[in-house]
């Protein structure tokens, strides 16, 4: 089969649907593939490199004729009408905000998968488009702001005096956010970070930020039973927290998206004026009315008191190329569960949740929205270590008890029926066990062989059984112990020798 | 005061002592101390012993020739011993550490003897023993005896097996874990009838059956269980020292039996916990016997490869790395190497670590032993704890000779054999270069899915010289 990839003809749009590296890749998967003449030139990719790659360059009907169709953007009603009945479209639709462009592309008999369908398993994260972009978005968004801001990122001490770091705030610590708090940190800034969920904290640290936790008294609230009274409490001390870090920091990057909805307001035009001269904030959520008052999307506001708000809303494509190469290399991760056969034969498998999910239309019905995914969303590879977990709990507490009662009552009889001599050595015996298990209870893991060594040395200590019995004139005795002396002794001076060997390597 | 009290000061003085060296070698810092402690103690006891020896206060006096012979064994025996501790490479620490091991049981073994010559064999004419305790004796020959054997021979496959002298795949006999329990059980019926009559032939019995029981206990546990055998010996080592000492009514043996006894077998305790094993499973060889997961061979899927210029490259621009060994490292030398590419990346700025599994190796501790040779600082290695949570922000680790340690499959499979065992998780950085001879599996045989995941890479190759040839690029 054919696979066609048309020149993206949105306004401003950079972005390919394949790059040189993953049209190979179609074709390791039997597909023959046709790239619009100049479809990958905002990328960099010259219609050469695709002809390198074993592409042919075609016009633009025939790759929207195709019968599979790759592209970026969803399609105007022009491009829909070249698509044939039959074939199968794959690119981003925003399924949820545009039902006119599944019913016509259902009316058009045109199966349609749309990337941003793809469920959030882990299975199929090599698929996600939306993590893919975010991530290009966040990192872009600091270096926006970085272009933006009138001074380093980094602290440093020079001969001209003391630079201090710039201090970047990341709200919403989603994709976007991390791989923003990730570049800001390494740019040297210091890095901040707010998230409602606080299950993110430990995110935020693994890339260098700090987490500012929204401090809400949940438990007491919710005992009440104002739920309400709750959310607003929430909003209230969330409101603070900017206002406070308003003030403070120079760089605020706002990540945050509800899916479908339009963005949480996260900085008032007061907190904005509240800002240093010379601050820049980064509106990720621009597109969607945005977190920040005052921010307008495509555009870049300075507001009277010189805080920069820019507003693009194209940030991955303002890496071209990188965007190219992520969007199509999930492409061609969605075309490899495609074709099952690598035969170049596109086939469907409706039972799957994942091509179920991403299909919005086919055979002339839209079908979207897909049947709900059972979207544990907890993260990847949980559930097998829980389960094993679960399975060594600790086993009935009352086994544990009645086994040290056990113990205790055996232990008990035979100290009381044994004769004097023995119990003195019972209780010697007992004591010693404990002094041996709490002496090493705190032994650091470098040490387990110089300990073994040690103790293996120490346990020689048999023989002094054997010196006491070597001159007891019986000459089977006296052989025997002989031996044992010999063996023991070996034991002994091997194992101290041997332990200040190892210790003696041990170096900070 | 006489020889005799004097004596039991000094066992007293010489027991603290031994408690004060193992409480002194849980940290790098005390360590020294701690082995002088031990040599002080040692000193101490071995002094007071054959003071008392010769004072004749136990067995009456002393002949010359025990006095001769006891001297000639004591200095042959520091002779070898100190030799062999001398010339032993670090990768051959756990084959000595058995073979020291096995001299214990030995020795147990012999002083069980000893004493049934002394007492039993001489029947009614026997003067060491009051009338009434002679039961309580006969018991206790028996029993030293029968760890003492238990540890010999034990520690003989051991020493075999890690030596290599053995094929260190686990012995399967139909029904094993009867065996085991069988031997148990006979051995207790023996003990009964010993105590009853004591009489030579069921010593003997008891002497074979224990000897074949520490054979069997070992030959069926499998080369990557071993740190925790070698450990468990340690720990028998030290209960046939404290049956000693009941025998010989000696509070010292039985102070310093029960020590070492119960710290080797809380550090086996520990390892098992490391890999998720149930103790007693370990102990009576019941690793191995698990069917291999049915899917494991099924998904594998392509492995990439790099060369070692590659890998240099990518050391050179990372920031952060980290190293986890394991038992490849130790068969094929690649410490020294390893060390002074840590030194060259370190002076350039890199922070290298090491993150160590608890049962890496082949002995607990070994990957420290070795790299400690090879003078790399203690405090870059890091336990599996310390060092897990950092994997994810580091951009480049190098898994030199580890397989199962560092297997997802331990996390995400829960049919896999090593499911729930905790493991390194090398997966979550940046890049994972593994050094591997070729695609074979891992001691536990399970296929490692960490080879195909798409930021890992392998360097096939002997580890030493790849990790030359990576020196070299650098």
């Amino acid at each position: 089969m054919q696979i066609a990839v048309p020149a993206e003809t949105r306004h401003g749009e950079t972005r390919v649907a394949a790059t040189p590296a993953t049209v190979v890749q179609l074709a390791k998967l039997g597909y023959e593939v046709l790239v619009e003449a100049g479809a990958g030139g905002p990328s960099s990719f010259p219609d050469q490199a695709y002809i390198d790659a074993g592409a042919v360059i075609g016009s633009r009907e025939q790759a929207w004729g195709a019968p599979i169709v790759l592209h970026v953007n969803a399609p105007d009603e022009a491009q829909v009408a070249l698509l044939q009945p039959g074939s199968v479209l794959i690119s981003m639709m925003a399924p949820a905000q545009s039902p006119d462009l599944l019913a016509a592309l259902a009316a058009r008999g045109v199966t349609a998968l749309a990337m941003e369908a793809v469920p959030r398993i882990s299975r199929a994260q090599s698929l996600d488009v939306l993590s893919s972009m975010a991530n290009i978005a966040g990192y872009r968004a600091v270096i926006e702001a970085a272009n933006a801001f009138g001074r380093f990122f980094t602290g440093q001490v020079t001969a001209a005096g003391k630079v201090p770091p710039a201090k970047v705030l990341v709200a919403g610590a989603g994709v976007a956010g991390l791989a923003a708090i990730g570049t800001a940190g390494s740019l040297g800034a210091i890095v901040r970070a707010t998230d409602p969920r606080p299950e993110v904290a430990d995110q935020v640290r693994s890339m260098g930020g700090e987490y500012l936790a929204i401090e809400s008294p949940e438990a007491e609230v919710s005992a009440t039973g104002y739920a309400k009274e709750m959310g607003d409490d929430y909003k209230a001390r969330e409101a603070q927290l900017y206002a406070e870090q308003a003030k403070d920091v120079d760089i605020v990057i706002t990540t945050a998206l509800i899916p479908g909805r339009p963005a949480p307001r996260l900085l008032t035009a007061e907190m904005v004026a509240s800002m240093k001269p010379g601050s820049v904030i980064v509106d990720l959520a621009a597109a969607s009315g945005g977190n920040v008052e005052g921010s307008v999307a495509d555009e870049v506001v300075i507001t009277p008191n010189g805080v920069t708000i820019i507003g693009y809303t194209d940030l991955p494509g303002r890496l071209p190329a990188q965007a190219s190469q992520l969007y199509s290399t999930n492409l061609v991760n969605l075309l490899k569960l495609l074709t099952p056969g690598k035969d170049g034969q596109l086939v469907l498998d409706w039972d799957d949740v994942v091509q179920r999910s991403v299909t919005v239309a086919r055979d002339g019905e839209v079908t979207w929205p897909p049947p709900a995914v059972e979207v544990s969303a907890a993260p990847k590879a949980q559930p097998a270590t829980a389960a094993a977990v679960v399975e060594k709990a600790p086993a009935d507490p009352r086994r544990r008890y009645a086994l040290v009662a056990l113990a205790g009552a055996a232990l008990l009889l035979l100290t009381a029926a044994a004769p004097a001599q023995l119990t003195s050595n019972i209780t010697v015996f007992v004591l010693a066990i404990v002094i041996g298990f709490y002496v090493i209870g705190n032994v650091h893991h470098a040490l387990h062989t110089p300990l073994m060594s040690i103790t293996n040395a120490i346990s020689g200590i048999i023989v002094v059984g054997a010196l006491l019995q070597i001159g007891t004139g019986d000459s089977i005795v006296t052989a025997m112990a002989f031996v044992a002396v010999l063996v023991a002794s070996i034991n002994i001076f091997g194992g101290f020798a041997v332990t200040r060997r190892m210790l003696e390597m041990f170096r900070r | 005061m006489t020889i005799q009290s004097l004596a039991t000061a000094a066992y007293l003085v010489a027991a603290l002592l031994f408690i004060l060296s193992l409480a002194g070698l849980s940290k790098h810092e005390s360590g020294k101390r701690g082995i002088w402690f031990g040599i002080v103690g040692m000193a101490i006891a071995l002094i007071a012993t054959i003071a008392l020896a010769l004072d004749g206060g136990v067995h009456g006096a002393m002949t010359t020739i025990g006095i001769v012979l006891m001297v000639v064994a004591l200095a042959v025996g520091a002779v070898i011993g100190v030799w062999r501790a001398r010339v032993v490479e670090m990768t051959g620490m756990p084959e000595l550490i058995a073979l020291l091991h096995s001299f214990v049981g030995l020795a147990a073994v012999l002083v069980a003897w000893s004493g049934f010559v002394m007492v039993e064999a001489k029947g009614a004419a026997q003067t060491e023993i009051a009338p009434e305790m002679l039961g309580i004796h006969h018991a206790e020959v028996i029993i030293g005896l029968f760890i003492g054997a238990v540890t010999f021979t034990g520690s003989i496959v051991a020493y075999l097996k890690l030596a290599a002298k053995i094929d260190s795949k686990p012995m399967m006999l139909p029904g094993k874990n009867a065996i085991n329990i069988g031997a148990l059980v006979l051995f207790l019926v023996l003990t009964v009838w010993f105590v009853i009559t004591p009489d030579l032939w069921i010593l003997i019995t008891a002497t074979v059956l224990a000897l074949l029981l520490g054979w069997h206990l070992v030959a069926s546990i499998g080369g990557g269980d071993m740190p925790v055998v070698v450990s468990m010996l340690n720990s028998y080592s030290g209960w046939a020292a404290a049956a000693a000492g009941f025998l010989l009514n000696n509070n010292l043996l039985i102070i310093t039996g029960a020590l070492v006894g119960s710290s080797g077998a809380y550090l086996s305790y520990i390892m098992c916990v490391a890999m998720n094993r149930s103790f007693i499973s370990v102990i009576a060889g019941g690793f191995g016997i698990e069917a291999p997961s049915s899917g494991s061979d099924a998904e594998q899927g392509e492995h990439q490869e790099v060369t070692a210029e590659e890998v240099a490259d990518m050391l050179a621009n990372a920031s952060s790395v980290v190293i986890t060994p394991g038992y490849g490292m130790a068969v094929a030398q690649a410490q020294y190497p390893v060390a002074e590419i840590t030194r060259i990346l370190r002076e350039r700025g890199v922070n290298v670590r090491f993150g160590i599994h608890p049962v890496a190796g082949r002995l607990p501790g070994h990957m420290n032993v070795l790299l400690a040779e090879a003078r790399v600082p203690y405090d870059i290695v890091l336990e599996m704890d310390e060092i897990n949570d950092d994997l994810s922000d580091t951009d480049v680790v190098l898994v030199i000779g580890a397989n199962d340690t560092v297997n997802p499959a331990a996390e995400d499979d829960p049919t896999s054999p090593i499911a729930g065992m905790p493991v390194l998780k090398v997966w979550e950085a940046g890049q994972v270069i593994v050094f591997k001879r070729s695609m074979a599996a891992g001691y536990a045989g399970v296929q490692n899915p960490l080879f195909f995941r798409s930021n890992s890479a392998m360097l096939f190759g002997d580890a030493r010289e790849r990790v030359e040839d990576i020196l070299k690029a650098l």
